[in-house]
C-alpha cells in the first residue's frame, strides 16, 4: 500500500480529471435523461398538437398521470395490471429455472471440466458474441408448425397434430427468457465457485463430511453471494425484455410490462404513461441493483 | 429445455433422496447437464446458419444447399438487397464509433480511478457501474426522451443511436483496463518515474503500452457487443436508413423472414466471431511475450529490471 502512495506522489495534481470526459458524458446522457423522465411524466399534453410538454420546473409538476398509471397497476383489471402481473410471474419463473439450471453447469465448469475446461468456456462463452436475433429467429423455426421440434413430436407419436408454441404460451415465453439470460447466471457463479480453495474441501473431507455434506455445508454457503448476484444480474434486463415476447409469444395474454411501454411511446399522446411506467419500473428495481453494486464493491475491495 | 429435462429425469434413476443428499457427487450428472447445456444454447445457432444456404423459400423445411440467399437470388439475396446491406453498413459504422467514442473514454476514466482517491472518485465509479446494471429499456427510453423534448438538435437517427450506445458500453473497458491496471501493480510506474520519466512520458512509455492488451480486448468486446444491440438502437432510430441488422432481423421474423434473414444474421456471427478471435489471439501473444520474461525481470523494458531489484 505504501507503493501506491510513492506513485501517487509522482502524479500530477490535474491526474483525476482525467476521468472528467467520461463522467460529463454519463451526467449529460444517463443522468440528466432520467430528469427528461420525471419532467414528462409530471408535465402535460399540447392540446394541439397532441404531444407532451415537460415541466422543467419541480414547482410546477402535476402528478396527475402518475397517479393515472399506478391505478392502473395495482387495481384490478387496471390496464397494465396484467403486464405487471405476467412480468412478476415469468421473470420470477425464468431466474429460477436459470438458477437450477445455471447452477450444475458452473459447477461443472468451475470443478468437473477438468482438461476439457477451456473448450467447455469457450462453448459456454459463445452466446455473448452470437446475436440474440438470431438466435430468437432460429427457435422461431424449430417451434413453427412445420418446425422440427413439431415434426419430432409427431413423428414419436407423442401429438397427433403441431403444437402451437408461438400462438402466445406462457412456457414458450418462460422458456425463451431462461435461453437468453442463463449465461448471465452462470458467470458470477463460475467466478466463485473456481476461486473456492480446494482446501476448504479438503477439510470438510478430512473432518469426515460426506461429499453430500461438504456441499451442503461448505460449497453452498460460500457461493450465497453469488448466488444472489446472478439473481439480480437476471431480473434487472428481463425486466425491460419486450422482443422475447414479441417474438416467441406475441399474444395479449403474455404481454409483459416492456411491451405495455414500447407500446405507448409510439403514439405521442400516451408518451407520458410511458414515462411513468418507466418511473414505476425504476423504482421497483433501485433495491436489487443497490443491493448488486454493494456486492460487487465489497468484491473488488477484497480483491485489491 | 432439453438441461431441464436432464435434471428432472435423472434422480427417478438413483432415488430422489439420494440424489439431493448428493446432487454433484456422480460427475457422470455433471457432464450430460454440461453436454445437454452446450447443445440447448448452440444447436439453435447451427441451425439458424443451416437454414441460410437453404434451396428454397422456407426456414423450417430444408430443400437443398445453395448460395441463393446470399448472391444469387434477383429480389431477395443479400447481394441484390440494398435494405439488408444498408442494415449491414448501419450495424458496422455504429459499432466502429461506439469503439472509437468509448475507448479513450473508459481508458482515461479507467486511469484516473485508478491513481488515487480523490475527491469523488467512488461516487463516480458508482455513477459507472450504476449504467452498466440498469435494465436497457431504461435508458433507451429516457434517452428517447431527451432527444425528442430536452436535446432536440440530436433528435432520433445515427447521432442518437451512437450516444445511447457509448452509455450502454462505457462500463466495459472501464472495468476491463481497470482490472489489468490493478493486476499490474505500481512497480511498473514506480520504476519509470525512479528513472526521472514525467507522469505523462510515464503514462506513454510504460502503462499505456503494458494495457495495450487490455484496451484492444475491451474494444473487440465493445465491437461485438454493439452488433448485437437490439433495444438502444432500435428506440432511438428514425426510420429505414438508420436500420441495423439486429432491428432487420427482428422485423422479419415478426413478418416474413426468408434466409436471407438467416444469411445476415450469419454474416454478422462471423464478423463477431472473427472480431473475438483476434481478440483473443493478440492477448495470448502478447500476454506471452511480456508476462513471461519481463515479470522475471529479464532485458525487456527497463522498467522490469529496477522493480525485481526494489
Amino acid at each position: 500500500m505504501s507503493s501506491e502512495a510513492g506513485v501517487a506522489a509522482t502524479r500530477p495534481r490535474y491526474w483525476p480529471a482525467l476521468a472528467a470526459p467520461a463522467t460529463l458524458f454519463l451526467l449529460l446522457f444517463f443522468v440528466f435523461p432520467f430528469y427528461v423522465v420525471l419532467a414528462v411524466t409530471f408535465g402535460s399534453i399540447d392540446p394541439i398538437l397532441r404531444q407532451p410538454v415537460p415541466a422543467w420546473n419541480p414547482t410546477t409538476w402535476n402528478p396527475a398521470i402518475l397517479s393515472f398509471t399506478w391505478s392502473n397497476i395495482v387495481h384490478t383489471d387496471g390496464l397494465y395490471e396484467a403486464a405487471f402481473v405476467h412480468t412478476f410471474l415469468f421473470v420470477g419463473l425464468a431466474t429460477l429455472l436459470c438458477l437450477l439450471i445455471g447452477y450444475p453447469m458452473a459447477y461443472f465448469l468451475a470443478r468437473r471440466a477438468g482438461r476439457y475446461k477451456a473448450a467447455f468456456l469457450a462453448l459456454f462463452l459463445a452466446p455473448f458474441w452470437i446475436s440474440y436475433m438470431l438466435r430468437l429467429l432460429a427457435w422461431r423455426s424449430l417451434l413453427a408448425d412445420d418446425g422440427y421440434i413439431n415434426r419430432a413430436l409427431i413423428g414419436l407419436h407423442v401429438i397427433a397434430t403441431p403444437y402451437p408454441f408461438l400462438q402466445g404460451k406462457p412456457l414458450t415465453l418462460v422458456l425463451g427468457l431462461v435461453y437468453g439470460y442463463v449465461p448471465y447466471m452462470v458467470l458470477p457463479l463460475y467466478a466463485t465457485l473456481d476461486r473456492i480453495p480446494e482446501s476448504l474441501m479438503e477439510a470438510g473431507r478430512d473432518l469426515g463430511l460426506s461429499p453430500a455434506r461438504t456441499f451442503w455445508h461448505v460449497t453452498l454457503p460460500q457461493s450465497y453471494q453469488a448466488i444472489l448476484a446472478g439473481l439480480v444480474i437476471c431480473i434487472l434486463p428481463m425486466f425491460g425484455d419486450y422482443y422475447t415476447q414479441q417474438l416467441l409469444a406475441d399474444r395479449a395474454n403474455t404481454r409483459m410490462v416492456g411491451n405495455a411501454i414500447v407500446d405507448a411511446l409510439t403514439q405521442p399522446i400516451f408518451v407520458q404513461r410511458g414515462a411513468a411506467l418507466i418511473l414505476v419500473m425504476l423504482v421497483l428495481l433501485i433495491p436489487p441493483i443497490l443491493y448488486y453494486l454493494r456486492s460487487t464493491r465489497r468484491a473488488t475491495e477484497l480483491a485489491r | 429445455m432439453s438441461a431441464t429435462g436432464t435434471l428432472a429425469a435423472r434422480p427417478t434413476r438413483r432415488g430422489l433422496r439420494g440424489w439431493l443428499g448428493n446432487p454433484w457427487g456422480d460427475t457422470r450428472v455433471l457432464w450430460v447437464v454440461a453436454i445437454a447445456y452446450v447443445a440447448w444454447t448452440l444447436l439453435p445457432v447451427a441451425e439458424a446458419v443451416l437454414f441460410s444456404f437453404n434451396k428454397g423459400r422456407s426456414i423450417t423445411r430444408w430443400e437443398g444447399f445453395s448460395l441463393r440467399w446470399y448472391v444469387s437470388d434477383p429480389n431477395g439475396s443479400v447481394l441484390h438487397d440494398p435494405a439488408l446491406q444498408h442494415a449491414v453498413i448501419q450495424s458496422l459504422k455504429l459499432a466502429s464509433l461506439t469503439v472509437a467514442v468509448t475507448l479513450p473514454l473508459g481508458v482515461a476514466f479507467a486511469l484516473a480511478l485508478n491513481a488515487r482517491r480523490g475527491p469523488g472518485t467512488s461516487s463516480q465509479n458508482f455513477l459507472m457501474i450504476f449504467s452498466f446494471v440498469v435494465p436497457e429499456l431504461i435508458l433507451a427510453v429516457s434517452l428517447f426522451l431527451l432527444v425528442l423534448d430536452a436535446f432536440r438538435f440530436i433528435g432520433l437517427g445515427t447521432t442518437a443511436q451512437l450516444v445511447g450506445l457509448v452509455v450502454l458500453a462505457l462500463a466495459y473497458p472501464v472495468v476491463i483496463v481497470r482490472a489489468r491496471l490493478l493486476s499490474l501493480g505500481s512497480s511498473y510506474e514506480e520504476a519509470a518515474a525512479d528513472l526521472g520519466a514525467s507522469p505523462m512520458r510515464t503514462l506513454g512509455r510504460v502503462t499505456l503500452p503494458l494495457l495495450g492488451p487490455s484496451i484492444f480486448a475491451s474494444g473487440a468486446i465493445v465491437f461485438a457487443f454493439v452488433l448485437d444491440d437490439f433495444v438502444i438502437v432500435n428506440q432511438l432510430s428514425k426510420d429505414a436508413s438508420t436500420q441495423t441488422v439486429a432491428m432487420a432481423i427482428y422485423g422479419a421474423a415478426r413478418t416474413a423472414p426468408t434466409p436471407a434473414t438467416n444469411a445476415i444474421g450469419t454474416l454478422m456471427l462471423v464478423t463477431s466471431t472473427v472480431v473475438i478471435a483476434i481478440a483473443v489471439i493478440v492477448q495470448r501473444r502478447i500476454a506471452r511475450r511480456t508476462a513471461g520474461p519481463a515479470i522475471l525481470g529479464a532485458p525487456e523494458p527497463q522498467a522490469a529490471d529496477s522493480s525485481a531489484g526494489s
